[in-house]
């Protein structure tokens, strides 16, 4: 059995509330050794890990990785090496796939085509309904045995209430949570940004913050009914995280994911119509952000999730009204938002929290680095400077306002099951 | 005729296309009014042409339908002596799904020096910017801008008024869907006028006040008008009513028709200009519409000259 040892890093783990410099040993799949001095059972391959943060592996509760159906996108092998490179160890992809995952058939084409061809964990999401159309309830015992971690309404958001209200009754006996998209359609009604002083100039058609509210409020109104989990996805107005803080104020159980981009830009990326800013929900403005950010340090916003979205180029090359909604984002999120710890905004280990130990929480999984647990692991450098560059990226989806920027913070290697699945070419190992 | 002004070489322009007028400056703005003025003596002559943009090419690409902004620019174009052809979009390659960037690739592949484009899309006209090689006009891109119309608009006034600042400009009606209205927020106010808009909370709501802070606004339309330069009714369409932005148009005219009684509470030499086409009747009552006050055609015959004075500036000549 080979040895991995990593040596002279300072670990971060949320999950014990623990950080310091400590040197970890891994055999097989399994971390046996945390310590400083020397360790047992050598030979082994040493991962110098100065001046780097170890970390337990990222997961990411929202992603998107067109596999069945859109594999021009992206397919399972490019999403997750683009998950690995991005230190996310973890990825739960979502079901608006073509087939989209509402059985078990095709729950199981994602299991098997992410054991055969996928670097990372993945973890499917089914459908709420079938084919996500809002009519009829999914067969969520199978699906829940079959594989499915969540139910979701992504990208179709649920318009019944009743429906939704048997949805989350339901979904009590399968005891998964259910990732809710907020969107009240009559009120977003092909908007295409953020309703606000920039739509107003540039003529286009907006998406009030009302269009997310009137959503989260009812939702959070049938979680309060049913009692059932509601995981709300991508928050991105300051409404929405008030409305989240009372109802867990009542202890209703609701649990909430913030986005890298709604953390760190606002409306103001469209500017000159530029499609690769156009997501929903779209970026508002510096109200939001900073009451995003206060959410996610108060614990009102419990993690950060990636939707990484990606799109062909020539997907996004058209008319700003007619481009599709997405940002790629799994390999530039932990570097985007570093920014964040380095603006003073939030500290790291409460920023790791929310990309370990709390989305971990939410799917019932471990994330910890201890003797004993799996070596899922994330290593990154805080200083390294690097630029967004196109043709380096490892998704299909090119589709970031990030191309040509300066970021600080580089994934150094990403290990799963104690296997390395990405490695920076800085990064030279050693063999003793 | 002999013409009565020369046509000024072109010694400050820097602009490769015309997108929108809040990337203009005033000396810019002076600048195509004195090249129209100009442009208009040609256009008084016996043969209204000059050989200025010989041997160009000339394209206007349509994908909606217009009677006086396309006719204009391919009358422009002819009376300075270019090569035009007029492409629309229904009956061209872009029914089969040709993207705009193709488009624009093709057309200049084809020797297009300039591209005149009307669009439904905010936004089109910086997107074939972007990928072209030449020139790209907009001739209007869904809600967003109108710079030539603003244009000819600014000029109508200057010709009427002997100037074009230290004005008050009414602007009535579907404020929020109309690219007429913002074109000319950005000219007028560039030219240091004051611009009022008026309109029910549904087409001109607080926010947009808020996008154009230095606009004032108002829901009264009589309060507008108070000692009023020029005022510009908008055309109302019938989709406002069913998109719940008026209840009828009953109600619509009965607040916000320019009509004999509210046009004394202008000024008394009070100019009307209106985009067109008109809803007659409507926006205007119908008694106003070819009275005096009325600018509505001399807009269309200062369209051409606007417009022969933007192609001269953008493709004759060194730049």
């Amino acid at each position: 059995m080979k040895s991995l040892l990593i040596k002279g890093g300072y670990i971060i783990d949320p999950g014990r509330n623990f950080e310091g410099k400590k040197d970890l040993l891994i055999v097989g799949d399994r971390i046996v050794w945390i310590g400083e001095g020397i360790p047992p059972q050598p030979p082994y391959i040493v991962i110098p890990a100065s001046g780097l943060i170890v970390c337990p592996g990222l997961i990411d509760l929202h992603c998107h990785l067109r596999e069945p159906g859109y594999e021009e996108k992206e397919t399972i092998a490019t999403g997750t090496r683009a998950a690995a490179a991005g230190g996310f160890t973890t990825v739960c992809c979502m079901p608006n796939t073509n087939p989209p995952l509402d059985n078990s058939a095709t729950i199981n084409y994602v299991l098997k085509k992410a054991e055969r061809e996928g670097v990372v964990r993945v973890l499917p999401i089914a459908c709420l309904t079938k084919g996500g159309r809002g009519e009829e309830l999914v067969e969520m015992m199978e699906l829940s045995q079959a594989g499915a971690v969540a139910f979701s309404d992504d990208a179709h958001p649920l318009k019944n209430s009743r429906i939704l209200r048997r949805a989350l009754e339901y979904s009590l006996m399968a005891n998964k949570p259910i990732f809710k998209h907020c969107e009240d359609t009559q009120l977003s009604n092909d908007g295409v940004m953020n309703e606000g002083w920039v739509s107003l100039r540039l003529g286009l058609k907006g998406i009030p913050n009302a269009a997310e509210e009137v959503a989260v409020f009812r939702d959070i109104a049938l979680a309060q009914l049913t009692g059932a989990r509601i995981h709300l996805l991508h928050l991105s107005t300051a409404g929405s995280v008030e409305l989240v803080r009372r109802a867990k104020e009542k202890g209703i159980p609701i649990t909430a994911e913030v986005t890298p981009h709604h953390l760190t830009l606002t409306e103001e990326a469209v500017l000159g119509y530029n499609t690769l800013a156009k997501v929903n929900p779209p970026l508002r403005t510096m109200k939001d952000v900073k009451a995003l950010i206060e959410g996610l340090k108060e614990g009102v916003i419990d993690a950060i999730a990636t939707d990484h979205a990606p799109h062909q180029d020539i997907d996004k090359m058209v008319e700003f009204e007619y481009a599709p909604f997405g940002i790629s984002g799994l390999e530039t999120a932990l570097a985007s938002l570093l920014d964040l710890v380095y603006k003073g905004e939030i500290d790291l280990m409460t920023l790791l929290s929310k990309l370990t130990s709390q989305p971990a929480k939410i799917i019932g999984r471990e994330s910890s680095l201890k003797e004993g647990s799996i070596a899922d692991i994330t290593i990154f450098d805080p200083k390294e400077e690097w630029v967004v560059e196109k043709e380096k990226l490892f998704s299909k989806g090119k589709n970031t306002p990030l191309i040509g920027k300066k970021l600080v913070g580089k994934v150094m290697a990403t290990l799963v099951r104690g296997e390395i699945v990405y490695q920076d070419a800085k990064l030279k190992l050693e063999v003793r | 005729m002999k013409p009565k002004t020369e046509i000024k070489e072109a010694t400050i322009w820097r602009h490769r296309h015309i997108l929108d007028l809040d990337d203009f400056t005033k000396d810019e703005l002076e600048l195509i009014f004195s090249t129209t003025d100009g442009m208009k003596d040609i256009l008084l002559r016996e043969i209204k042409m000059v050989p200025a943009l010989r041997g160009k090419r000339i394209v206007t690409l349509f994908y909606e339908p217009s009677t006086r902004t396309r006719s204009s620019f391919e009358l422009a174009a002819k009376s300075l002596s270019a090569d035009v052809i007029s492409i629309t979009a229904s009956t061209s390659s872009i029914a089969k799904g040709e993207s705009l960037i193709d488009t624009i690739k093709t057309l200049e592949s084809l020797g297009a020096d300039a591209i005149i484009i009307r669009h439904p899309s905010a936004g089109a006209p910086y997107l074939a910017a972007q990928y072209s090689k030449k020139s790209i006009i907009n001739a209007g891109d869904g809600w967003h801008a109108h710079p030539t119309q603003a244009l000819l608009d600014l000029y109508t006034i200057k010709e009427a008024k002997g100037r074009i600042e230290g004005l008050k400009i009414v602007i009535v009606g579907d404020i929020i869907h109309s690219r007429v209205a913002r074109s000319n927020i950005w000219g007028l106010s560039l030219m240091g006028n004051q611009v009022v808009l008026c309109g029910p909370p549904t087409l001109l709501p607080p926010s947009f006040l808020r996008a154009y802070p230095w606009v004032k606004g108002e829901t009264v339309l009589e309060n507008a008008l108070e000692g009023a330069d020029v005022v510009m009714p908008l055309r109302i369409q019938w989709e406002r009513h069913q998109g719940g932005f008026i209840p009828s148009l009953r109600e619509y005219i009965q607040l916000y028709q320019i009509n004999k009684q509210r046009l004394s509470l202008c000024k008394p030499d009070v100019i009307i200009l209106h985009p067109g086409p008109v809803n007659e009747g409507v926006e205007i009552s119908q008694e106003l519409s070819y009275s005096p006050h009325s600018l509505i055609q001399a807009q269309v015959r200062n369209g051409v000259a606007v417009r022969m004075a933007l192609l001269y500036l953008l493709c004759g000549g060194q730049r």
